[in-house]
């Protein structure tokens, strides 16, 4: 853990704050500027700070690696599961419109799904290869 | 206004990337390079591409400098100089080619300039569309994850690629060495 006492109190302060922009930034996608791919690095890099800060160890056990692995797959799984979904209901692979009645709110939700799917791959793909960088030449880990 | 704006940002692109070329301290390089990334993203807001701003300061300024940082952790933040002798044709190479760029630039449309092609091929569906086929105001994100779906999807493969690939070289190589290591020193433990 760093020592600084500012910067691991500016940090506590800011983590929840940028792990928050992050979940407004992917569901607000729609509406505002953003979508998954900015709120999946914004997520990565708040655990990256909570990683610099704290440790790796601490991260590691917040964020447990396993679990980012299982959700790089996760994420792209929404994205092609929404694609097969669409087929299910009778649509075109992606075609979104085939997902609800209305085609409209079938659009609607798809968007939200896939930038859903992308979100979580890049969130975990951020923080999993930082924390192959951040481990190598150490012993204790 | 707009004007000022432009030549600052554009000024102070050129004094940085002049600066990270002469730079022989790594550490700083990486810093100004973050400090560059940030005036794009500047540079992309004045220009109203909002979502791209978004992506450069965040990836750019944010997630490359720290992954920039952690491999000077792991190497040494001094770049090896090497003395070379001056390449007059190299030189000449460069330069003619950097003339030929500039020359190209004088073709391209005017900045804004609406009847570019580039703004009349399917622009013009999805600005009349986007609305009325999925209800989603921000077109970019419907562009994106609609009209573009399957490029988006190929995206997310590809960072998922990358992602299998750093855990193939860093981690994967790590756990066998690991392995091999307590068979070495004699500790028989089962294979993972």
């Amino acid at each position: 853990m760093i020592r600084h006492v500012i910067l691991r109190v500016m940090a506590k302060m800011l983590i929840p704050l940028i792990l928050l922009f992050a979940l407004y930034v992917q569901f607000h996608g729609d509406y505002g500027p953003g979508g998954g791919f900015q709120a999946g690095v914004i997520f990565g890099a708040g655990i990256i700070l909570f990683a610099l800060i704290f440790g790796l160890e601490p991260a590691k056990a917040a964020f447990p690696p396993r679990v980012l692995e299982v959700l790089v797959a996760v994420g792209l799984m929404i994205y092609g599961g929404t694609g097969i979904a669409a087929i299910v209901k009778g649509g075109n692979f992606l075609g979104y419109g085939a997902l609800s009645h209305d085609p409209v709110h079938g659009q609607h939700l798809g968007i939200l799904l896939v930038e859903l799917g992308v979100g979580i791959t890049v969130a975990s793909v951020m923080s999993t290869i930082f924390f192959h960088f951040g481990g190598r030449g150490r012993k204790d880990v | 206004m707009i004007d000022l704006i432009h030549i600052f940002l554009f000024t102070f692109l050129a004094i940085i990337a002049i600066v990270v070329i002469r730079m022989r301290d790594l550490f700083a390089a990486v810093m100004l390079m973050g400090i560059f990334s940030l005036l794009s993203a500047s540079l992309f807001t004045v220009m109203d591409a909002v979502d791209v701003a978004f992506t450069e300061a965040s990836v750019g300024a944010g997630i490359s400098t720290i992954l920039m940082l952690a491999t000077l952790s792991l190497t040494t933040s001094k770049e090896s100089t090497l003395y070379q002798r001056p390449r007059p044709l190299a030189l000449v190479v460069v330069v003619l080619t950097g003339a030929a760029l500039v020359y190209a630039t004088f073709d391209m449309p005017r900045y804004g300039d609406a009847a570019a092609p580039i703004n009349h091929h399917v622009a013009d569906y999805y600005i009349a569309r986007t609305m009325d086929d999925t209800g989603v105001p921000n077109m970019v994100t419907a562009i994106l994850a609609s009209y573009r779906g399957y490029d988006t999807f190929g995206e997310t493969t590809v960072i998922f690629t990358a992602c299998v690939g750093v855990m193939l070289l860093l981690g994967g190589a790590r756990t066998f060495y690991r392995w091999r290591r307590r068979e070495d020193a004699g500790d028989p433990e089962p294979r993972p």
